[in-house]
């Protein structure tokens, strides 16, 4: 019997819009950055392989964040949704988006979090999905609010919602934050401004929808999410 | 050219609010006869335990096989775990030692853990592998370990001891884990 082939790998070039490790102007990077080059690897069953997904393992409930508590959460009802691709623009189907925020008042439900800003005893802050036969994903929450860090002086985070999906192997897993359009505390982020491409940037911020907008209801937004595709399309053999 | 990619950006400190539920730290049931503990300490540049480390792996089963059931739906292997490191920047979880898997032209990799390591402060995931002491013969030949240079190699080994493999992971300066590209 011959050896199976090699697994086809995943096309590389993320390193051409992520940020570096090190990003001076974002403080926490200085002591997590490692100082040796990685070690290139050529993909084997253990990086093209990932964790699997079906519908049933997330509740219908848990994409929508303004149901699940007694009263609806303070703050602008949202509509956030896209599709999840592969750089070859294929659908990603039947995988775990995750996504955590703020309040509308930029407050997280944690131990760390002291910003003097109220929290909502009707917003958790918290969503997860599995997408569709086309890739598509959907979240009902509200618009986060912004809050201050300690980065350096008078530094804010802008309003931001982390979304995590991951995609069908190892390598495609990918954890971003998703911003809202034409937000003045960009320019002065440096977690946005830790991706060097402008054009990059840009593709984390979500663009509003008036198509997808429900009428006295909630303002909708896109966002779509790209992932590795393939190298090759696998052969046959 | 792959210039359309949505860049990563940092998990931040705030993921624990869901991201890292107590089960998802377990891939076998508790009481499994030959579960392992894997466990390490994650430190930064000074060697200060970092407590805002979400640890993920991936694992093939006992058979190196990466068959696996959904995430989510019961206690059938699953190969996958998530881990919130405590306040001593230490992360645990409870798994079965992999099987070898196969490599390219037919050899074999080393019974082996992949690991990608968020956190606040890293702006994307670093990347690494668990091996294990008591695999020296696998280990000697293993496709990958063997791009490591012989210096560093043993800061990918965790030390087995009973049914507890341990392995610290310092993310910067004086013994430094390697990390892949990936």
């Amino acid at each position: 019997m011959s050896a199976p082939p090699d697994p086809v790998g995943y096309r590389r070039g993320n390193d051409l819009v992520d940020a570096p490790y090190l990003v001076p102007e974002f403080k926490s990077t200085r002591l997590r950055a490692p100082r040796q080059p990685l070690i290139s690897l050529k993909h084997t069953l253990s990086e093209v392989t990932g964790p699997i997904f079906s519908h049933r393992s997330v509740s219908p409930d848990e994409h929508d964040l303004t149901t699940r508590h007694e009263a609806n959460p303070i703050g602008q009802r949202i509509i956030l949704g896209g599709r999840v691709l592969d750089n070859d623009g294929r659908p990603v189907r039947n995988t775990l988006v995750e996504m955590w925020q703020a309040n509308s008042a930029g407050r997280y439900i944690h131990k760390w979090d002291r910003y003097q800003s109220p929290l909502d005893p009707n917003f958790d802050g918290v969503g997860r999905c599995i997408t569709d036969d086309t890739g598509a994903y959907q979240f009902t929450t509200i618009k986060p609010g912004p809050y201050p860090f300690g980065n350096h002086y008078n530094a804010w985070r802008p309003a931001h919602i982390h979304l995590s999906v991951f995609g069908p192997a190892f390598v495609t897993r990918l954890v971003t934050q998703m911003y809202f359009p034409g937000d003045p505390l960009l320019a002065q982020d440096p977690v946005f401004n830790s991706v060097p491409g402008s054009r990059a940037r840009e593709r984390l911020i979500c663009r509003f929808d008036l198509e997808t907008t429900v009428p006295d209801w909630a303002n909708s937004y896109r966002f779509d999410i790209v992932l590795r595709g393939r190298d090759a399309t696998p052969i046959e053999s | 050219m792959s210039t359309d990619l949505t860049p990563s950006q940092t998990v931040g400190p705030y993921f624990g609010v869901s991201m890292t539920p107590e089960e998802l730290t377990r891939l076998v049931p508790e009481g499994t006869p030959d579960a392992v503990v894997l466990t390490g300490v994650v430190t930064d540049g000074e060697g200060k335990p970092v407590p805002e480390g979400m640890i993920e792996i991936w694992q093939a089963d006992r058979e190196g096989s990466y068959d696996r059931a959904p995430l989510g739906e019961g206690e059938a292997f699953t190969g996958f775990g998530r881990c919130h490191t405590d306040d001593d920047g230490l992360y645990r979880f409870l798994i079965v030692k992999p099987g070898p898997v196969p490599a390219s032209k037919g050899g074999m990799q080393a019974p082996h853990v992949s690991m990608a390591i968020f956190g606040a402060g890293l702006v994307k995931p670093l990347r690494t592998r668990v091996y294990f002491s008591d695999e020296t013969e696998a280990n000697r030949t293993d496709p990958v370990l063997t791009l490591v240079d012989e210096s560093r190699r043993h800061l990918l080994v965790a030390k087995v001891d009973g049914s507890v493999a341990s392995l610290d992971i310092r993310l910067q300066g004086d013994g430094e884990t390697p990390f892949f590209e990936l």
